[in-house]
């Protein structure tokens, strides 16, 4: 499955040339053009079945991931580093990584837990303050194997299980995921514009640069999102469950989802009887921040895949909520129309 | 203009959901633009045909107003909720929320976590609408509300909800039924989406590309009771941008906007604005930059149900608007 290799590649934003190769290989014949742009989206065109194209349509979804960046080094041979993009501090001591282009492993130390003093159990420790021990005995020795500015991911391996999957980076190699999968599937009735973005995760980069050059007349972005089900003690709702199929966004802190795309999703999944949900307005925010307000507009949608414990080192995601995300998007382009977008 | 100010104000349209202000806005307006559209996020967009010599002018209000979601439905029926904006939870208890479709809620508080003394954070509040479970909501998740209170004209100062910015969309209404012998191409933009994301301002600058623009918006005000240290009051006159926490004015437009005012023997007041911004922020970086300043209506309680006016600031800025079109712009 494609998700497993996009899982397991490393593509911390900035960095996202293994990711794009792993796609640019999948849908390489299946697509009428392919090419990458100067900051490194990868944009896969599959032209429309019939002659009149009224609608361009772009589909697109973020190849970078959350990781961290090496800044320095200690005189024992520690590696000093700071987040790239949104991690909590509280998800890093312990972890293990792949630090820089050779994939070495490393280790964020942690205090055993014989040696702890005091309230020291009970404290967060911040990020400044750890190291990654990649095994090296002096400070020359780890300037050798890793280069200021290079950058770490978690070393997680996807595992299936029954109906799930877990893995790292699923925000947002499901979202390339379902994409490759569209974009292995049929033409539809317009131009379809696949983009693999990059830099999502340090501020909607890639996105922006890209709907400039498509000037897509809607867009669709495709997310792993946040799922919070576990058991809560008051009845107010997580962002999204797990197993409820895929999450529409009305609203997050980057973009109002144009509401007549919303409406065609929702139309389409409760005829063909597709399990659908809504993300809980007000929570995150996506590419679609960006592609709204591109030029003169473009009326937009996130479509994610609930994903448990993101921007940590594992996720888990249902594999009936990708296979359903693959299959709204696709019955919901296909029916499409130009007349959906007047005003 | 006290018409016109009351039907914009009552008038349902959180920010992305503009649909019926924006109808309300096209009836308004019918007949006196040479031509009218919504662009793709929904701004409405009306220009009226200078004669010819003239610059490309746009004037822009925000039609969207502050609200809230609905992120969920209890079992009971409560509806839990996110903002739209800047919503402050001091003016939300015992307030009242109407929805697109005309449902009408309370706002209450969860009476176990109040703290005396402290105001509870949004999660606290939630929404009844009357509902007796789940099943009978009228809402949805995701529906929309704006806040609910009707229109006072109390003589020289005019309250109602969402001044914020239907003044400024009455002052453009108003200014382009009165304008006349205009050398400049004016495009009255109607925005979507200022209180959360600025989006369409800049789409629709961007499209429409123009040589000059004026966002038309409220600001605050220091002539209250103890407020914080602010040189803007009510009934000074029109207030002049000279910067806000967003964009510091194009230095020729304030110049103009300044001279126009003395010209005309209008009042008028600068303002330093040091929390706050408005459309012009995002026209003011739009292709290869664009100049724009900011006419500011002086407001009491924005972002509360409860905005106030000043009606002769109100007259006076469509006044500066017309004398600042009236004649050729050199910045």
């Amino acid at each position: 499955m494609i998700l497993q290799e996009l899982a397991q590649a490393i593509g911390v934003s900035g960095n996202e040339d293994a990711v794009r190769k792993i796609i640019a290989d999948a849908v390489r014949d299946h697509v009428d053009e392919l090419h990458t742009d100067t900051i490194g989206n990868l944009f896969a065109v599959k032209k429309a079945r019939r002659a009149k194209r009224a609608l361009k349509v772009m589909v697109a979804a973020h190849m970078d991931e959350v990781g961290l960046m090496i800044t320095g080094y200690d005189e024992s041979g520690g590696l000093r580093f700071q987040p790239v993009g949104g991690i909590d501090d509280r998800v890093l001591p312990g972890k293990v990584l792949l630090v820089g282009p050779d994939k070495i492993p490393g280790v964020i130390g942690a205090k055993p837990v014989h040696l702890l003093k005091g309230d020291e159990s009970k404290q967060v420790i911040k990020i400044d303050a750890m190291v990654i021990d990649i095994g090296a005995s002096s400070k020359e020795e780890a300037e050798k194997l890793v280069k200021l500015g290079q950058v770490a991911a978690f070393a997680t391996r996807y595992n299936k299980v029954g109906r799930t999957a877990t893995g790292k980076a699923f925000d947002d190699r499901a979202g390339c995921a379902v994409l490759v999968e569209l974009l292995r599937g049929a033409r539809f009735p317009f131009d379809f514009y696949g983009v693999f973005t990059v830099q999502e995760e340090v501020g909607l980069r890639g996105a922006r640069v890209a709907a400039s050059a498509v000037e897509p007349d809607c867009a669709f972005v495709l997310e792993g999102t946040v799922c919070d089900d576990l058991p809560k003690d008051k009845d107010t709702s997580p962002t999204t469950e797990l197993g409820k199929g895929p999450a529409i966004s009305l609203m997050d802190r980057s973009v109002f989802a144009d509401r007549r795309l919303v409406d065609h999703l929702v139309a389409t999944a409760e005829k063909l009887g597709i399990p659908y949900q809504f993300k809980q307005p007000g929570v995150g925010g996506t590419d679609a921040g960006a592609i709204a307000r591109s030029r003169t507009g473009v009326p937009s949608v996130p479509v994610s895949v609930p994903c448990r414990y993101i921007h940590s080192p594992v996720a888990r995601l249902s594999l009936d909520d990708f296979d359903n995300t693959v299959r709204l998007m696709r019955e919901s382009l296909k029916r499409l129309t130009p007349d959906l977008l007047r005003r | 203009m006290k018409d016109i100010i009351k039907k914009l104000t009552q008038a349902y349209g959180p920010s992305g959901y503009e649909h019926q202000i924006r109808q309300l806005i096209r009836e308004e307006i019918r007949g006196h633009a040479d031509e009218m559209r919504a662009n793709a996020l929904g701004s409405l967009i009306a220009l009226k045909r200078g004669s010819g010599r003239g610059k490309k002018v746009m004037l822009a209000a925000h039609m969207d107003e502050i609200g809230v979601m609905v992120t969920h439905i209890d079992e009971k029926g409560f509806c839990r909720f996110a903002s739209i904006g800047g919503v402050f939870p001091l003016t939300l208890l015992g307030g009242r929320v109407v929805f697109g479709n005309g449902a009408v809620g309370v706002i209450g508080m969860e009476e176990k976590h109040f703290e005396r003394g402290k105001t509870p954070p949004l999660d606290q509040f939630f929404i009844d609408v009357g509902a007796k479970d789940k099943a009978s909501c009228p809402v949805k998740v995701g529906d929309a509300a704006g806040f609910l209170r009707p229109f006072e004209d109390l003589g020289d100062r005019l309250v109602a909800k969402t001044m914020d910015d239907r003044i400024g969309c009455a002052i453009l209404v108003e200014t382009l039924r009165k304008l006349r012998r205009c050398p400049h191409d004016v495009y009255f933009v109607f925005t979507v989406q200022e209180e959360m994301t600025l989006a369409g301002a800049g789409t629709s600058a961007y499209g429409i590309n123009p040589d000059m623009a004026l966002a038309v918006d409220v600001t605050l005000n220091g002539d209250t009771p103890e407020a914080k240290h602010m040189a803007v009051s009510l009934g000074e006159g029109p207030a002049i941008k000279v910067q806000d926490s967003g964009m510091v004015a194009h230095a020729g437009v304030k110049e103009l906007m300044v001279r126009r005012a003395e010209q005309a023997g209008l009042p008028y007041q600068l303002e330093v604005l040091s929390g706050g911004t408005t459309d012009a922020m995002a026209i003011q970086i739009v292709r290869e930059g664009i100049p724009t300043g900011c006419l500011s209506v002086p407001c009491r309680y924005v972002h509360s149900p409860s905005e106030m006016v000043d009606y002769q600031d109100v007259q006076n800025s469509v006044k500066l608007l017309l004398a600042i079109l009236a004649k050729p712009i050199e910045l």
